[in-house]
């Protein structure tokens, strides 16, 4: 039952750094890709429709994490807080950029987007230096950090680039095109690599001897485990909808 | 632990969960309004005016998503980055209702809301509505979920003591029908729909103060549907309400004492608290606890007079529309019912106190082990976040309120191949 709900686990924290990250790379991309009032806002109506169906792997994640590995979570969190403070800040800036863009905010709202990305994907790059180094409930020392982060932050560019060759279109989509040359396939090719990343830094955490007990694995694991079908359905279902450049104006929402 | 870790971190998760729990209450109460009127707006054909308030209505309610969702994530990790000590202790009997919380319910809701807004237009009526609806009942599922949890903590059950002391799940389903989680659950629910009924209400008089035009009456059936909701809200909360102070006496006697203001109980009480877990202070915050209760009760008299009074006022047609005192008054309403759920849930929480897990766990041994430092810096981190974002979340709602219902439904863009009236 513990391993199954390791790779619940897994499939949701690995998941979130290909959708979610996708997100947060073409936010931090997005002053560069967009110039000006229209195109800015061309990029972030592509974010929009997907942007909360893709952060919830997070939310699910984390929601795993408290469930099946309660002690950890605590050690863990409690740990890195002073990573996980500016991940969630960002995180929560982001998010209420892009909200009130999609409701018909002000356009200031982009530069929240731009920002609230570039801290979130700063913060990520440090809680994985932190998984990735020996200890897991203490942040990394700044050499490593700053070159781990470093890494991820590229990692997020590259795959946000990817992520906008496939959805914007016009003077956006040449910009982004001009960047990532004639390379084939790119978005499964950083989807790959960031991935394995996720999983790498979350297999350095000692999940197995930490598994709740018996009964409260069952109550979460198998019902999970049914659901996962249909939620991944749903979200085949949302990505289908959203064609290349058909993204969520403010004007078009109600 | 140092005292002030305690305090910090009690500040920072009552600031938040009470921001998540004031915008949540009205978005849950607004799905269930809007699934049924997009219901009504389904099987009656599609008269333009039920659209139309459909829109206007559910504009509304997606804006009010952001600040409850946002609050929500940070309130998910404070579990672990401040109150480990909790997760450790007894994570093994509610974590898996978190757990759950964000993978049937939230991940649910947030695809699902996501599909409501691009399928104006585009998706069959039916199917739309069909996902509307699995957005309205997963924010229910969603509510049940976290209350399990909160339930738990109120009166634990389901639960096993292990060797070292902490707790372990033993009973799967007296955990999932913990009284006090349903006893919750339904007086949440009635609160939310209350809340969103008098928000309709208030919204609806401040146009027709305005003057705005109200040429196919979706105002004045908006107004009357927030003034006739009104009373069943109130009456569904005031059940469960009435219910849960009943048991309160014997889930936590304490705080009923504490409450009624009966100090002889309360000594026996401390007495016989202090013989049973050791020294120290058993009782509540004393004015807070029961200023909250009696603020709620207040609150609730007020509604239930303004309710009953509206739903006669409403009755005629000419009062409706033409009262412009009336208007005022129902605007006024406006926050009452969040005073009352904030009032509430004060006196649910602090009452608890020195609690965390009920005669099980302290408030203060379930602290994170983190320095003061680090718990400052999340507290000044987050404090001016989430004024930030109530600020900025009114100003952008008010703004659509005041904006009023379109006239027409806006042009299709270009990228949407059907205009949206003709889906029905």
């Amino acid at each position: 039952m513990d391993t199954l709900a390791t790779t619940l686990l897994g499939f949701f924290f690995a998941g979130y750094f290909v959708l979610g990250g996708a997100d947060i790379g073409l936010g931090m991309l997005a002053p560069y890709l967009g110039r000006g009032r229209d195109e800015r806002q061309h990029v972030t109506s592509t974010m929009a429709p997907l942007f909360l169906a893709n952060e919830v792997w997070l939310v699910a994640s984390v929601g795993v994490f408290i469930g099946a590995f309660p002690e950890l979570e605590g050690d863990v969190l409690s740990g890195l807080l002073p990573v996980f403070v500016p991940l969630v800040a960002g995180w929560v800036v982001r998010d209420a950029g892009l909200w009130w863009r999609v409701t018909g905010g002000p356009a200031a709202a982009d530069w929240l987007v731009a920002g609230g990305s570039w801290v979130a994907a700063g913060s990520w790059g440090w809680v994985l230096a932190s998984l990735l180094n020996d200890s897991p409930t203490e942040p990394t020392s700044p050499g490593l950090g700053a070159l781990t982060t470093l890494f991820v932050l590229l990692l997020f560019l590259a795959h946000g680039l990817a992520f906008a060759t496939l959805r914007l279109t016009g003077a956006p989509l040449q910009r982004a095109l001009r960047l990532t040359g004639r390379a084939r396939y790119p978005f499964a090719l950083t989807s790959v690599v960031i991935a394995t990343l996720a999983v790498l830094a979350g297999a350095r955490l000692p999940l197995s001897e930490h598994a709740a007990s018996d009964t409260s694995l069952k109550l979460l694991v198998p019902v999970s485990l049914v659901v996962l079908p249909l939620l991944a359905g749903a979200h085949l279902w949302l990505w289908r909808l959203v064609r290349r450049g058909g993204g969520l104006q403010p004007t078009s929402l109600f | 632990m140092e005292s002030q870790t305690v305090d910090l971190a009690r500040w920072q998760f009552a600031l938040t969960a009470g921001g998540h729990f004031l915008f949540v209450s009205l978005t849950i109460g607004l799905a269930t309004v809007l699934a049924v009127l997009q219901t009504r707006a389904t099987l009656r054909g599609g008269q333009p005016v039920h659209l139309r308030m459909v829109r206007y209505w559910g504009r509304l309610y997606v804006i009010n998503y952001a600040v409850g969702i946002v609050t929500g994530l940070v309130m998910e990790f404070q579990f672990g980055m401040a109150w480990s000590g909790l997760g450790k202790f007894a994570g093994d009997v509610f974590g898996s209702s978190l757990a759950l919380e964000t993978v049937l319910a939230f991940f649910v809701e947030s695809t699902f809301l996501a599909l409501w807004m691009l399928g104006w237009g585009r998706f069959n009526k039916w199917v739309h509505l069909g996902v509307l609806w699995v957005v309205t009942l997963t924010a229910y599922l969603s509510a049940y979920w976290v209350l399990v949890t909160n339930g738990f903590l109120s009166r634990p059950t389901g639960y096993a003591k292990r060797a070292d002391g902490t707790l372990e799940l033993a009973d799967t389903a007296e955990l999932l029908t913990n009284p006090s989680t349903l006893l919750a659950f339904g007086h949440i629910l009635g609160g939310s729909l209350l809340t969103a009924a008098v928000f309709m209400a208030g919204v609806s008089a401040y146009h027709y103060r305005k003057g705005t035009a109200d040429p196919d009456g979706l105002l004045r059936r908006s107004l009357r549907i927030g003034v006739f909701a009104g009373v069943p809200a109130l009456l569904v909360t005031v059940a469960f309400g009435g219910m849960q102070f009943g048991e309160t006496e014997e889930w936590q006697p304490m705080k009923a004492a504490v409450f009624d203001d009966d100090k002889a109980e309360m000594a026996k009480l401390q007495a016989e608290m202090v013989q049973r877990f050791g020294p120290g202070d058993y009782v509540p915050p004393e004015a807070l606890t029961r200023g909250a209760g009696l603020l709620m009760v207040l609150v609730f008299v007020v509604l239930i007079v303004a309710a009953l009074a509206g739903v006669v006022l409403a009755s005629f047609r000419r009062l409706a529309v033409k009262s412009r005192r009336w208007h005022l008054f129902l605007m006024i309403l406006v926050p009452l019912p969040y005073v009352a759920m904030i009032a509430g849930w004060v006196f649910r929480e602090a009452g608890r106190q020195p609690w965390i897990v009920y005669g099980l766990l302290r408030t203060e041994d379930a602290v994170s082990q983190v320095s003061t430092g680090r718990m400052w810096l999340s507290l000044i981190v987050f404090v001016p976040l989430f004024l930030a974002l109530v600020v900025g979340h009114w100003w952008v709602l008010l703004r659509a309120v005041r904006e009023g219902p379109r006239e027409q439904q806006p042009a299709a863009v270009s990228t949407e191949p059907a205009p949206a009236v003709t889906a029905y």
